[in-house]
């Protein structure tokens, strides 16, 4: 195929354009059953994501406090990060084409990385807020990435969580 | 995790999944329990799955498995008086766990000073031959 990236093609109407990512990113996110357990939900500004996590009394580790259960804050976290480093492989199949909206809308995406491993820093204990988070892929290779996540809840600058986890990439052939 | 001092370890086992909400959700069972250890159960559920083409639990699941095992060690070792909390927890998956299996953390808190607590602990499938992930933690000691 000759023809440009879609992300270059400037004439593409807007609501198509927005219709295919946010296609993809429900076919992504919507397709992980623990995710939708939890009740995270991912917003999106351009490429950027922030995954949000409503509260619920479910959440709940420590109820005298009240504090989220640490395995929630990491599950949020891992959600985050294996989101966050698919969307950037799955970004670039759909803005250069090699995935189409047929491919997203039948849920037809590449599969997710595994985790190899996964460190959680607990700074402050959960409240019983909603959360938000946001991974950053400091590297992707062919094999392996290294992706950092951070979540926080009413200040942005007060973080509750943070983590660093390795992940196997996906054979993509 | 709760802040109650189990005044023995029967009635810890048989009260302390319940005084945590999200563990309850999950459908924790805490299956034995010693001096700084802890054994804790998990049924397969197809809610907590991460990736539907293979039905594998998502790593977050077996996480807050191993999180709440390693607290139930951490308060039941005979140094640690009050609540804990947990400071840094690092899981290391070596494979997926078969779906349809049970899940079985296995916690030991082997060392206490007096503001910090040392564990580790492993996760089984069915096959306790070959572990799905370890994890090691460091959790904090308070006062009651």
């Amino acid at each position: 195929m000759t023809r440009p990236p879609m992300s270059q093609n400037r004439r593409e109407p807007l609501q198509q354009v927005k219709h295919r990512r946010d296609t993809a990113l429900m076919a992504l996110a919507g397709g992980i059953p623990y995710a939708q357990y939890l009740g995270i939900t991912f917003d999106r500004r351009g490429d950027e994501l922030t995954a949000v996590l409503p509260y619920d009394d479910k959440l709940i580790g420590n109820p005298m406090l009240p504090a989220l259960h640490g395995g929630v804050t990491s599950a949020f976290l891992e959600v985050t990060a294996i989101v966050g480093l698919s969307w950037s492989y799955i970004w670039e199949g759909m803005e250069t084409g090699t995935l189409t909206l047929e491919q997203l809308q039948s849920g037809d995406l590449p599969r997710l990385p595994k985790t190899i491993d996964f460190t959680v820093d607990y700074l402050r204990s959960g409240l019983p807020r909603d959360s938000y988070a946001r991974a950053k892929v400091t590297r992707s290779g062919r094999r392996y990435a290294s992706v950092h996540a951070e979540a926080w809840q009413d200040n942005r600058d007060r973080p509750h969580a943070q983590a660093t986890g390795h992940f196997l990439m996906p054979d993509r052939g | 995790m709760p802040s109650d001092k189990p005044s023995d370890k029967k009635s810890f086992a048989r009260d302390f999944i319940r005084a945590i909400p999200h563990s309850r959700e999950l459908g924790m069972k805490i299956t034995a329990v010693g001096d700084g250890t802890a054994e804790i159960t998990m049924g397969y559920d197809k809610r907590f799955v991460g990736d539907p083409k293979s039905g594998v639990i998502h790593g977050g699941a077996v996480s807050a498995l191993m999180d709440t095992a390693c607290g139930a060690a951490v308060i039941s070792h005979p140094d640690v008086p009050g609540p804990t909390a947990t400071i840094d927890l690092r899981i290391e998956y070596m494979r997926a766990a078969t779906p349809g299996q049970m899940l079985t953390a296995r916690a030991e808190c082997y060392h206490v000073t007096r503001s910090v607590a040392f564990v580790r602990a492993t996760t089984f499938d069915e096959d306790f031959a070959r572990p799905v992930a370890t994890a090691t933690g460091t959790f904090t000691v308070e006062p009651k």
